[in-house]
């Protein structure tokens, strides 16, 4: 295997901010990898550093091969960026702009790797051909969104970075493109790094996802290694007279044992509910969000191991 | 193939394209019909009127004078207002992702704004030329309105540029473009002579290139006696291609460092702000 991204120790500030402290983690050629994390947990700031369209105060990163800041024209060439258009464009057609947007790589056209794609397989491959020829102001958010992936591996890029791709997405919306994802990833062989902070579409999407918390890599694993980490943890609810009590716990029988010892007919309501990975990940999200992020990437790592 | 020589080729193309869609929108047709409604109904309005110490109808003399801030406006406002919200909407953003692509999008700018010129001009030209007479003294006139339009281009083009590269967002360009245009165009003597304001103005107004360009093009419609009307009584053909030249040079130095600025720092963060930024109008 090939290693196509090589992060150490990427650390980046605004102002007073620290928003990475030391990020390490790697990506081989071939694999869908996901960076999960809240809002604000620099998720953005990592891809955009990648991408090489923003400038890191310290660390080292190599993206296929040379450092993003200052890679060459060919690099770019070698990577898609799917944007999250607006409304630009407006006057163009799905047909004219990819094709306009694939010439800037016919220089980089290798054997074996014909680029840009050809624009009405594209168009195919992204479910536009019955909009092609209509302008993009006209174009629902779906099919704009789906008009992005296009224009991002219009150049057959080995690696493509997606930066929260389904954000505002109806879940059919949502569905297709996962699907869409997929076949490039099976077809293509390209790999994939993509930003989320929506847990469902890293267990869809990715072959290993990393969680991004308190500005550090707080997990890297994959999917189903999480999963397993967490299992044997379960969370307790229950009622003593007018008071509701809930709690997380590794031993749920002991912990039911002693509370019945303790309130014997007093207690209510009781459930035992086997921890999911989602509540992990959303426990972490709201310790992050109250302010604590280092306890936060802390506790994940106790629950998770 | 060069690739960036083929970036240059596929952002000339870019701009024909963009022309094109343009004089098919009916929002920039309006913009054109616009400004051919203003002028040709203003001269309408002043067509009995003739200019103190001469023969000369107030047209003849207006037209020349008023298609230089013209074209000094959509020099400068057309290129601002694109680079603003371009930079805004994805669209430099869609070319930093791509080979040479921010070379193939500046490519497309120029051309695009230079050939926005020719439906601005003609808009104006051809209805002024069907309702008044004598407007142009000799037909030699045209080769020099062809350089004065050329050198005026090279000159206040990349003022637009600069302008639309530094401009936080469109929303400031009144303040920031707008505004300071539009006050040139009234010290600029084009409304009334640059002689009846304070000599300070008059030095001012000298400095930038909207007077030269209006000069200039007077010199090329009116009759040579209509230079007495001039500072200097003259028409001043050096001092037009001195000045006008000037901004040229400065603007082809300092254009490619701003725009270069301007491109390294647009990133996918600066697109979602500005998107949040505009669904937010009070703050």
């Amino acid at each position: 295997m090939t290693t196509v991204v090589e992060v150490r120790d990427l650390r980046m500030r605004y102002g007073d901010t620290d928003v990475l402290t030391g990020v390490d983690f790697h990506v081989e050629a071939g694999e869908v990898v996901c960076l999960l994390g809240p809002n604000g947990a620099g998720k953005t700031t990592t891809i955009e550093i990648l991408e090489g369209f923003r400038i890191r105060s310290a660390g080292e990163v190599g993206v296929l091969g040379h450092d993003p800041a200052t890679a060459p024209e060919d690099w770019r060439a070698r990577t898609g960026v799917v944007l999250q258009s607006w409304r630009d464009h407006p006057r163009w057609t799905p047909r004219r702009l990819l094709d306009h947007l694939g010439r800037f790589f016919e220089p980089y056209s290798e054997p074996g790797r014909p680029r840009p794609h050809d624009t009405a397989l594209l168009l195919e491959t992204v479910g536009l051909t019955e909009h092609a020829d209509r302008k993009l102001v006209t174009l629902s958010g779906g099919q704009r969104r789906r008009l992005d992936v296009a224009a991002a591996i219009v150049g057959r890029p080995e690696l493509l970075f997606l930066d929260e791709p389904t954000t505002g997405f109806d879940p059919q919306a949502r569905r297709e493109f996962h699907d869409l994802i997929q076949r490039l990833a099976a077809a293509e062989g390209t790999t994939i790094l993509l930003t989320t902070h929506d847990l469902a579409e890293a267990e869809k999407l990715a072959t290993r996802v990393l969680v991004l918390a308190g500005g550090q890599i707080a997990a890297d694993d994959t999917v189903d290694g999480l999963a397993r980490r967490v299992e044997g943890e379960a969370t307790v609810r229950w009622r003593v007279g007018a008071e509701r009590r809930t709690a997380a716990v590794t031993d749920a029988t002991a912990f039911v044992r002693d509370l019945l010892d303790t309130h014997g007919d007093a207690l209510a309501d009781l459930e035992v509910r086997r921890a999911s990975l989602e509540e992990a990940y959303l426990s972490l999200v709201r310790r992050h969000e109250s302010g604590q992020q280092d306890a936060a990437a802390r506790l994940f790592t106790e629950v998770a191991r | 193939m060069n690739a960036a020589t083929h970036a240059w080729r596929l952002g000339l193309r870019r701009g024909w394209t963009e022309f094109v869609q343009s004089i098919r929108s009916p929002q920039d047709q309006g913009y054109y019909l616009f400004t051919a409604v203003l002028t040709v109904g203003y001269l309408w309005t002043q067509r009995d009127e003739v200019v103190d110490g001469t023969d000369l109808t107030a047209p003849t003399v207006l037209l020349p004078s008023i298609l230089g801030a013209l074209i000094c406006f959509g020099m400068v406002i057309g290129p601002a207002s694109s680079l603003a919200m371009e930079k805004e909407d994805g669209t430099l953003l869609r070319h930093k992702a791509v080979p040479h692509g921010v070379q193939g999008y500046f490519a497309g700018q120029l051309l695009f704004h230079v050939l926005g010129l020719l439906p601005q001009l003609l808009v104006v030209l051809v209805p002024s030329f069907l309702l008044f007479e004598g407007l142009m003294s000799e037909p030699t006139g045209w080769l020099t309105v062809t350089w004065v339009v050329l050198l005026g281009l090279v000159a206040t083009l990349p003022l637009g540029l600069v302008l639309g590269g530094l401009v936080p967002s469109p929303q400031k360009l009144g303040t920031w473009g707008m505004l300071p245009i539009l006050f040139l165009v009234g010290i600029s003597g084009i409304f009334y002579p640059l002689e009846q304001l304070w000599g300070w103005v008059q030095v001012l107004a000298q400095a930038f290139p909207v007077y030269w360009v209006a000069l200039g093009l007077r010199s090329a419609f009116l009759p040579d006696s209509a230079a007495a009307l001039e500072v200097g009584e003259s028409w001043r053909v050096l001092e037009t291609v001195g000045v006008l030249g000037a901004w040229a040079v400065v603007g082809a130095l300092v254009t490619p460092v701003v725009l270069r600025r301007m491109a390294r720092r647009q990133t996918g963060s600066q697109v979602e702000a500005a998107r949040e930024a505009s669904m937010q109008w009070v703050r």
